[in-house]
C-alpha cells in the first residue's frame, strides 16, 4: 500500500529495566513518538539491546516495511553498532538508523523525571527528523596490514608480543630504552612465590630475541603515527648508539676501558655504569650504548678519549653513526607503555633526598638482588647491616594530595621486603600501612606467613621521617612518627633504614604519547579504555589496544593478562582481514563547486584534490583519505562540500527541533 | 521572567566531548536538563551558520566542546573552530546579540565532571543574560498569552 519512497519510521525506546524507566515516562514517550510524523510504530520494551529486543526490530523492518529506525537507549558509543547490524540483518542499510542517547545523556543525569521525559521527547524527535533525510551509504571492506607494533618492551608488551608472534604473525617491537625488559627485570624476587624475577623473565627476553617473527627496534621512539585502524604508518625513530649492532658481540670490553663513570639508571642510582654500557648482564640486545650526554670523546669533538674505539676489537663502535629514521606500515598497535614510580622527594617530610638511609622500595629491590651493586648485601650507606628497618607504604598512593588511587601492588611487596630483611639479616621490620590490601591468589596466606615471621605491623600514616632524637635510645637513628590509629596514640619509631613504598603513577611522557596515537588519558594520567570493564584492553581510538601499566596499575599476573588480552584484541582485527571504510565522508555536489581549493588547503588528510573534469575545476575527494571530519564542508564557500550522513540538512533538522519554540 | 527556563543547544565532537557527556552519565553526575546535545564528529564539523540558525530560531545560548587542543581525533579540526567561534562571537556582538550565548570550551573524555559544570555554568550564565532576543518572537507572543 506504501509509496516506493515513503519513509516508514520506527522506533523503539529502551527501559533499560530502570535505568532508564526509573527517570523517563518510556509509555508516555512511546505514544509521543507515535504521533510524529512518518512514524509507522513507536515501542518500548525492556532491553532492546537483547536478543528479542532485535528480533522485534527485525519483524518489524520485515513486516511493516519499515526503511528507516531509530532506538532511544543508552550512548551510541556503546550499542549504535548493535542496531546498525540488526538492521543490516533485516535486509535495512546499516546507514538508515539513527541512535538516541536518553541514558547517559538523560535518565542518569536528571532526576525530575517530567523534565527528563521532556527531553528524552526531544531528542526523539529531532532523531525523527533526522532519521528522515539518512540516505543508505555503501559499506566498503579495506583490508588489514597483518603486522603489529608494540610499543614498549616490559612484561606487558613482550608478552603481547610473544603471543603475537607465536601465532604467525609480524610484530616490530619498539623499546625506549637500550634494552627491553621494563621494570619487571630490575626487581629481585616476585611476590608471593618468592620465584626470583629475572629467572622467569630472562627466558622470554630471548625469545623476544631470536624470534623470527619479531622485529625488536631498541632504543628507539615512535616519532609519528597516521593512518588509521588497519592501515597505521608508524615512522620510529632508531636513536644512535654509536655502536654498529651488526658488529657488536656484546663482550663488554669498551665498557672495561671506558674511564667515565655515571650512576647506573638500571641500579636507580645504587651503582654505576660507564659512558657506553650494557645496562645489564642479561640486555636483549645485548648491544652496548653510548651515552653521548656522558662520552667524553662526543663531548670534546672527537679530540679526547675514544678508549672504546682502541679497544673493541670487532670495530663496531662507530661515531659517525646519526638517528635514523624508519617507516613502518602496521594494521594494529599495541601500547604498553608502562608506568613511573612517585618521586618521593616531593613528599619532603619523609627524607627523601635528605637522609642517606631514607631509600625507595626499588633501590631496595636492586640492593637484595644478588646480581646488583651491593651483591646482594642489605646495607646502610656506611656499610653496616641495618638492625631495624620501617616500611613506609602508600607513598603518595591513597593521598588526595598526589594520588587519589591505590597503587596495588605496594602492600605485597612491602611483605615481600619484610619478608628477606628477616630472612637474610634478622632485622626488626615495622610496617607502616594504612589498610593492608592483599587480594591475589595466595596473597592473604603469604601476608599470614610474613605476620608469623615477626614482623610488626603498625596501622596508621606516617606523618614524618626525621633524625631530631628525643631520647638516648633514638640518637643517630631515624625515627619515623606516626599515629597508631588502633591504639589511638603517636608513637615514635627509632630504626636505621626506611623504606618508602612509592606510588605507581602515569609515565612523564604520557600525554605525548597519548597525542601521538590520538588516544584519551584518564584524569590520573593513565591511558583511558574504552569500556573499564568489559574493554580494559582497548582504547578509544580503533586499531590501538593497551597492555599493562599504561592503563592502570597492576601487579605481573596481571599484565601478563592484559598483554595477552591486548594481543587477542590485535589478533582477531588482523585475523579478520578486513574493516569497513568510514562511509560517513565528504562528497562534492560538481554542480555547485567553482574549484576554487579552499577544501584541499583545510584538510589534514589530503583528501579533496580540485582537478578539470569536462573543462572546469572541480574538487574530487579520495575516498580513501577521508575520515569525515567535516572541516571541508564548513569552510567550502559554495556550499560544495557535504558530509554524509551529517549533512545540512540533517544537522539543521534537528537544530531546528531542539531550539525552536515548541508551540504546543 | 522568574521562572525563564534557557533553551541550550551543545555541539559536541563525538571523540572527547561527546564521551566526556557519557562518563557524567555512568558517573551519574546530575546537572541541568536544559540542555539538548548535538552529536558531531568533530567541532571542526560545527559551522557557525549552525549556531546563529540555533540562536535565531529560538535557542537562548549554544554551546560548542571539543577535545582539548591537540586532541582533535582528526588533528587539527579543534583549531578551526577556535578560530572561528571567537570571530562569530565578535559579529553576533555587532548584531546586537551578547557573545556571551556562545561558548566554546573543550572537554575531553575522562572530564565528566568538567562537562557537568560546563553545562551548568553555561546554563546559569545564560539565564541571567535573560531570553534571546533575537530568535523569541514566540516568546513574545507567548508571553502576552500568558500575560
Ligand atoms: S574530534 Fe573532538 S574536536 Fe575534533
Amino acid at each position: 500500500m506504501h509509496m516506493e519512497n515513503e519513509k516508514r519510521i520506527g522506533v523503539y525506546i529502551c527501559h533499560c529495566g530502570l535505568n532508564i524507566a526509573g527517570t523517563v515516562d518510556v509509555e508516555e514517550v512511546a505514544k509521543y513518538a507515535a504521533t510524529l510524523p512518518h512514524v509507522v510504530i513507536a515501542r518500548d520494551y525492556r532491553y532492546i539491546c537483547s536478543d528479542p529486543g532485535q528480533e522485534l526490530i527485525k519483524n518489524d523492518i520485515k513486516e511493516l516495511k519499515l526503511n528507516r529506525v531509530v532506538v532511544a537507549s543508552c550512548s551510541p558509543r556503546m550499542h549504535e553498532h548493535t542496531f546498525r547490524k540488526a538492521c543490516l540483518a533485516a535486509g535495512l542499510n546499516p546507514y538508515l538508523y539513527e541512535h538516541v542517547n536518553i541514558r547517559e545523556h538523560c535518565s542518569w543525569v536528571h532526576a525530575d523525571k517530567k523534565q527528563a521525559t521532556e527531553k528524552a521527547k526531544d531528542l526523539i524527535r529531532a532523531a525523527v527528523q533526522r532519521v528522515y533525510y539518512h540516505e543508505p551509504l555503501e559499506v566498503k571492506e579495506i583490508p588489514v596490514n597483518p603486522n603489529t607494533l608494540v610499543v614498549g618492551g616490559g612484561i606487558a608488551g613482550i608478552e603481547a608480543a610473544l603471543k603475537i608472534a607465536n601465532s604467525g604473525r609480524k610484530v616490530y617491537l619498539v623499546e625506549k630504552e637500550p634494552s627491553i625488559g621494563g621494570h619487571m627485570i630490575q626487581l629481585d624476587t616476585t611476590f608471593p612465590t618468592l620465584d626470583c624475577s629475572e629467572c622467569i623473565m630472562t627466558p622470554k627476553m630471548s625469545e623476544v630475541g631470536h624470534h623470527s617473527n619479531i622485529e625488536l627496534l631498541a632504543y628507539s621512539e615512535v616519532e609519528e603515527v597516521s593512518g588509521s585502524v588497519g592501515n597505521f604508518k608508524v615512522k620510529v625513530k632508531k636513536k644512535a648508539r654509536y655502536v654498529d649492532e651488526s658488529k657488536c658481540i656484546g663482550c663488554g670490553i669498551c665498557e672495561q676501558k671506558c674511564p667515565w663513570k655515571v650512576p647506573s639508571e638500571f641500579e636507580v642510582g645504587l651503582g654505576q655504569r660507564k659512558a657506553i654500557y650494557i645496562p645489564f648482564a642479561q640486555a636483549i640486545p645485548n648491544i652496548a650504548t653510548v651515552d653521548k650526554d656522558h662520552c667524553v670523546y662526543i663531548q670534546s669533538g672527537g679530540k679526547k678519549c675514544g678508549a672504546c674505539i682502541k679497544a673493541c676489537e670487532a670495530g663496531a663502535v662507530n661515531f659517525d653513526q646519526t638517528d635514523q629514521v624508519v617507516e613502518l606500515e602496521v594494521g594494529a598497535i599495541i601500547l604498553a607503555t608502562g608506568y613511573d614510580l612517585f618521586d618521593a622527594s616531593w613528599i619532603p617530610q619523609y627524607g627523601y633526598g635528605k637522609y642517606d638511609n631514607v631509600i625507595t622500595a626499588l633501590e631496595f629491590e636492586r640492593m637484595t638482588c644478588a646480581a646488583g651493586p651491593t651483591l646482594g648485601k642489605i646495607q646502610l650507606k656506611d656499610g653496616k647491616t641495618p638492625q631495624s628497618v620501617a616500611i613506609i607504604h602508600c607513598v603518595g598512593s591513597r593521598d588526595k594530595n598526589y594520588c587519589e588511587y591505590c597503587s596495588r601492588i605496594c602492600c605485597m611487596y612491602a611483605l615481600k621486603h619484610a619478608h628477606h630483611l628477616r630472612d637474610k639479616i634478622n632485622a626488626a621490620v615495622y610496617q607502616m600501612y594504612i589498610d593492608m590490601r592483599c587480594t591475589g591468589d595466595s596473597y592473604e596466606e603469604f601476608y599470614n606467613r610474613v605476620s608469623e615471621e615477626g614482623v610488626v605491623f603498625i596501622k596508621g600514616k606516617v606523618a614524618e621521617v626525621t633524625d631530631r632524637a628525643k631520647t638516648e635510645e633514638e640518637e643517630g637513628k631515624l625515627i619515623v612518627i606516626a599515629e597508631n590509629t588502633l591504639l589511638g596514640k603517636v608513637m615514635r619509631i627509632p630504626v636505621d633504614m626506611v623504606i618508602l613504598c612509592p606510588a605507581m603513577v602515569a609515565r612523564s611522557d604520557a600525554a605525548e604519547i597519548a597525542r601521538k596515537f590520538s588516544i584519551t588519558q584518564k584524569a590520573t594520567g593513565f591511558f583511558l579504555e574504552r569500556h573499564a570493564k568489559l574493554e580494559p584492553q582497548v582504547s578509544a581510538m580503533d586499531g590501538v589496544f593497551l597492555a599493562g601499566c599504561c592503563q592502570f596499575p597492576k601487579d605481573i599476573p596481571d599484565s601478563v593478562s592484559h598483554g595477552r588480552a591486548a594481543a587477542a584484541a590485535a589478533l582477531e582485527l588482523i585475523d579478520r582481514g578486513s574493516v569497513a571504510a568510514e562511509a560517513a565522508i565528504a562528497c562534492v555536489d560538481e554542480a555547485l563547486c567553482h574549484g576554487c581549493g579552499i577544501c584541499e588547503e583545510i584538510c589534514e588528510f589530503q583528501a579533496p584534490k580540485v582537478i578539470v573534469k569536462d573543462g572546469r575545476m572541480v574538487s574530487m575527494v579520495n575516498e580513501a583519505l577521508c575520515k569525515g571530519c567535516g572541516a571541508c564542508a564548513v569552510a567550502c564557500p559554495s556550499g560544495a562540500m557535504s558530509i554524509k550522513h551529517f549533512t545540512r540538512d540533517e544537522i539543521s533538522t534537528m537544530i531546528k527541533e531542539l531550539a525552536a519554540e515548541k508551540n504546543d | 521572567m522568574g521562572n525563564f527556563e534557557p533553551k541550550i543547544v551543545a555541539f559536541c565532537c563525538n571523540w572527547c566531548s561527546y564521551a566526556g557527556a557519557d562518563l557524567a552519565g555512568t558517573s551519574r553526575i546530575q546537572y541541568s536538563p536544559n540542555i539538548r546535545v548535538i552529536r558531531v564528529m568533530c567541532s571542526g564539523r560545527v559551522n557557525p551558520l549552525f549556531v546563529i540558525k540555533a540562536l535565531s530560531i529560538g535557542a537562548d545560548g549554544v554551546l560548542v566542546l571539543g577535545c582539548h587542543p591537540g586532541d582533535c581525533h582528526y588533528i587539527e579540526g579543534n583549531y578551526k573552530t577556535m578560530r572561528r567561534i571567537p570571530l562569530l562571537q565578535k559579529m553576533l556582538k555587532q548584531l546586537g546579540i551578547e557573545e556571551e550565548r556562545v561558548r566554546l570550551e573543550w572537554v575531553s573524555a575522562s572530564e565528566g565532571a568538567k562537562f557537568a559544570e560546563v553545562t551548568n555554568g553555561f546554563t546559569e550564565s545564560v539565564r541571567k543574560l535573560g531570553p534571546n532576543s533575537l530568535g523569541h518572537s514566540k516568546q513574545s507572543s507567548k508571553e502576552a498569552k500568558h500575560g
